[in-house]
């Protein structure tokens, strides 16, 4: 029986207001200020598109649908961003827990502050992973079991980490480089070399195919087989071999990337009962990783991530700034955490978020590329001059307690 | 296809892009087989007066000699009233002097334009053309004579709009020049999306028939082994000509700024025009004397130097309908902060960009300019690829395709 798998990913950077050389010193937040509350209108912003109306209707379907699951990653700052953000915050994150509730929603383990620091210190990892999960288990009241990386980044050593903490998988891109030709639709597993008790650790792949017909091209009116029907998105879904249906993407795409009039969410809403007819179920990571007896094996020595055209690191790293302001950042670690001040920590581990070094990539700048959609700024350069201000002084900051 | 172009100046005697960017078109439409006959206004001095192409440099440029044809006139590239007034009278005060035979040359700028228009507009009799292509206002009383003259289609090109070099505050006479000049236009190219857009709204002209064709430029190895100045402090340049639409007072404004947080910077300003002296007096009031050099007008090997001294170029134009000097600067690799006001940052996406009239944020950009190696090593990277998109063979190749729409 094929069984869709939903993972939906839930996450709002902080993002940083426009910082000037002439700010340094001076006591100004990094991530708002009285004329820059960006951060709070595009949190209200998707709310009101996407969270708020989405999660009613998966609450609806849910339901009406007993068999139905899905699963959703909350990083740590969207959560904190609930938390911070008045009353729209408060309603998004109970319609987060009434969905918890029903039983059918899986929440998954990631980095609380949605960044890279799996590539850079183990210990950072381990101590943004685990304090992720204590919020979740403080707002949700369970303990995530299965993992997934910061934008899917997966290799073998960040699953290594990630197994040795107890976690029963992960999550990473169904890419064609290691998946050599098979189906992303199995239970994947690591080679012995890397991890030698296999029994209780999996991974599925993001059937990209799929999860894009309807994240990216849902309403293209350019692509050839608009407009997508549950029909033909479930005969598509047929003819797939395999029967673990990986469907990873971002929640904003439901009313956020593509708008409600789109017909998105009569996509969805029509899905659970089209699902019945064809004899189709649904199940959440945990359970494929569970219920499957056989699994295939792939070996994944440097680090993969389900974004751009690449499907590597190079949204957040590869020119000169983003190398430069990551390793700056992460080379701050021993001196922040000397100083056991939390907000200091806090604000440098914010600061660690991918979203800031994806601002400034240029890979396709030229082009007006996908990166300038995400953008709240207007260039790269401009990106990158606030953080490396913001950087400037928080090492002042950082400088002035040592002093102390 | 023959094409009869008018314009005001050529290399190696230019004062400003307008020259440059001729250059690249004459060679870019050679390059496809088009024909280009140029006229130009030359000025007769007594030394020069019997040879138009020494005058012109052009024994440097052979291959152009026979192509190239002057029109006796006061008349230079970036005049002003003012400017034209001194260019006459010194001329009359000579003429006077050793009784040569006298021209009669316009009193004003204005009268000179319309006359020198009248006289090389009968050059359409003596040379043949499939096409009439020219070159900012000062040339379209010619062209327009011209099209009379051969009643062949008229390609108007701008690369400065009256709107631009007096910032909205036109010379009506001027202003009307120009206006009938897109009227009687069959075709028109803008060196910019912002500089059509200026015609539309300003001009009232159907944007169905201005196209844009960006400028280019011509990749050049500087030859410059030395600097202007010695490096021990870093060095923000400004190199256009001192006059409002460059936004030369900005500048000044945001050096400032920026010795605030960084006293070791040295501004570099080179270039001369109207607001020279102003410019001098109002730096020295701002207190930055010591930080401040000027260079007056260079040119040459001269300008290489000033780029290679420069870890900054900054282009902090009011109205720039393209700004090739930013091109230039990138080719020598300098990193640059151009205005967003300015046309070429239509094809510079990898440039630090920021609005004249924001004075922090454009201090901002020098300081963190100056302080982060690692991005403007990626910009110049960046930047060098954005240009090798742009070459004047493939803008000339726009151009041909226009002509051949409408001759």
């Amino acid at each position: 029986m094929k069984k869709l798998c939903f993972y939906f990913q839930v996450h709002q950077p902080y993002r940083l207001a426009p910082y000037s050389v002439f700010d340094i010193g001076s006591g100004k937040h990094y991530f708002s200020d009285e004329h820059h509350a960006q951060n709070k209108a595009i949190f209200e912003k998707v709310a009101r598109k996407c969270y708020l109306p989405a999660n009613k209707l998966f609450l609806k379907l849910l339901k009406k649908n007993p068999e139905m699951r899905i699963s959703f990653s909350l990083s740590g700052v969207f959560l904190e961003q609930c938390e911070e953000f008045g009353s729209v915050g408060a309603k998004v994150l109970k319609s987060f827990q009434d969905l918890a509730k029903t039983g059918q929603v899986e929440i998954l383990a990631e980095t609380y502050y949605h960044s890279l620091a799996a590539l850079y210190s183990e210990e950072e990892f381990i101590d943004q992973v685990e304090r992720h999960s204590n919020l979740v288990k403080a707002l949700f009241g369970v303990e995530p079991k299965v993992f997934r990386n910061t934008e899917l980044i997966f290799s073998n050593h960040i699953a290594q980490i990630v197994h040795r903490m107890g976690y029963r998988g992960m999550l990473l891109e169904g890419w064609d480089p290691y998946i050599e030709g098979r189906s992303p639709n199995l239970v994947y597993k690591l080679p012995n070399h890397v991890i030698s008790d296999q029994e209780d650790f999996s991974l599925l792949l993001k059937n990209y195919k799929l999860s894009d017909d309807i994240a990216f091209r849902f309403s293209d009116h350019n692509w050839s087989e608009h407009p997508l029907s549950t029909n033909k998105f479930l005969d598509w879904t047929e003819a797939n071999y395999g029967d673990t249906i990986n469907l990873f993407m971002d929640y904003e795409t439901f009313g956020e990337h593509q708008w409600a009039e789109s017909g998105i969410f009569d996509f969805l809403e029509a899905l659970p009962a089209a699902c019945k007819r064809r004899g189709f179920g649904f199940q959440t990571p945990s359970q494929a990783m569970v219920q499957s007896s056989h699994r295939e094996e792939i070996d994944v020595h440097s680090p993969v991530s389900w974004a751009d055209s690449e499907r590597d690191l190079s949204a957040w790293l590869g020119n000169p700034m983003q190398d430069a302001m990551m390793q700056s950042i992460f080379d701050l670690r021993d001196k922040v955490l000397a100083t056991d001040d939390a907000a200091l920590i806090h604000t440098w581990r914010k600061l660690q978020t991918s979203d800031h070094f994806y601002y400034m990539c240029t890979k396709y700048w030229s082009d007006g590329d996908v990166h300038k959609y995400f953008s709240p700024y207007e260039s790269p350069y401009e990106a990158f001059m606030y953080y490396s201000n913001v950087l400037h002084d928080f090492k002042e900051v950082l400088s002035r307690f040592k002093a102390e | 296809m023959r094409v009869l172009m008018y314009g005001w100046e050529f290399p190696p005697k230019n004062k400003g892009g307008l020259g440059v960017a001729c250059h690249g078109i004459v060679e870019g439409l050679r390059g496809h087989n088009v024909r280009v006959n140029l006229v130009l206004p030359y000025h007769e001095t007594e030394q020069h007066a019997e040879d138009f192409h020494v005058h012109q440099g052009l024994k440097e440029q052979k291959n152009y000699s026979k192509d190239i044809h002057g029109v006796p006139s006061l008349l230079h590239a970036y005049q002003t009233e003012e400017t034209y007034e001194n260019v006459f009278k010194q001329n009359e005060q000579k003429n006077n002097s050793n009784k040569k035979e006298k021209k009669l040359y316009g009193k004003t700028l204005l009268a000179e334009v319309d006359r020198y228009g009248k006289e090389a507009g009968k050059m359409a009799d003596k040379i043949d053309h499939d096409v009439i292509h020219a070159h900012d206002w000062m040339t379209y009383p010619a062209a327009i004579e011209a099209k009379k003259c051969s009643n062949k289609p008229l390609v108007l090109h701008i690369h400065a709009t009256e709107m631009d070099r007096t910032g909205d505050s036109p010379n009506p006479h001027v202003f009307e020049m120009e206006r009938i000049g897109f009227e009687t236009a069959d075709k028109i190219i803008a060196v910019s999306y912002l500089t059509k857009n200026k015609l539309v709204e300003h001009y009232g002209i159907d944007a169905g028939k201005i196209e844009v064709i960006h400028n280019a430029t011509v990749k050049k190895i500087s030859e410059a082994s030395t600097r202007i100045l010695n490096q021990d402090r870093q060095t923000v340049l400004f190199l256009g000509r001192m006059t409002m639409q460059k936004g030369p007072d900005y500048f000044l404004k945001a050096a400032k700024k920026v010795l605030q947080v960084n006293p070791n910077v040295n501004f570099l300003m080179v270039g001369d025009g109207d607001m020279m002296a102003h410019i001098v007096q109002e730096s020295m009031k701002l207190g930055l004397a010591g930080n401040i050099i000027f260079t007056g007008f260079l040119k040459g090997l001269d300008v290489d130097r000033a780029f290679k001294t420069a870890d900054l170029f900054v282009m902090p134009s009011v109205s720039e309908p393209f700004g090739l000097v930013a091109l230039e600067a990138i080719h020598h690799g300098t990193p640059v902060l151009m205005s967003k006001q300015s046309g070429a940052s239509e094809v510079v996406p990898n440039a630090l960009k920021v609005d004249f009239w924001d004075i922090d944020s454009m201090a901002n950009h020098m300081v963190v300019a100056l302080r982060e190696s690692a991005m403007c090593e990626h910009l110049i990277d960046q930047s060098k690829k954005d240009l090798d998109r742009l070459s004047w063979h493939g803008q000339a190749k726009k151009m041909k395709k226009l002509y051949h729409s409408i001759a």
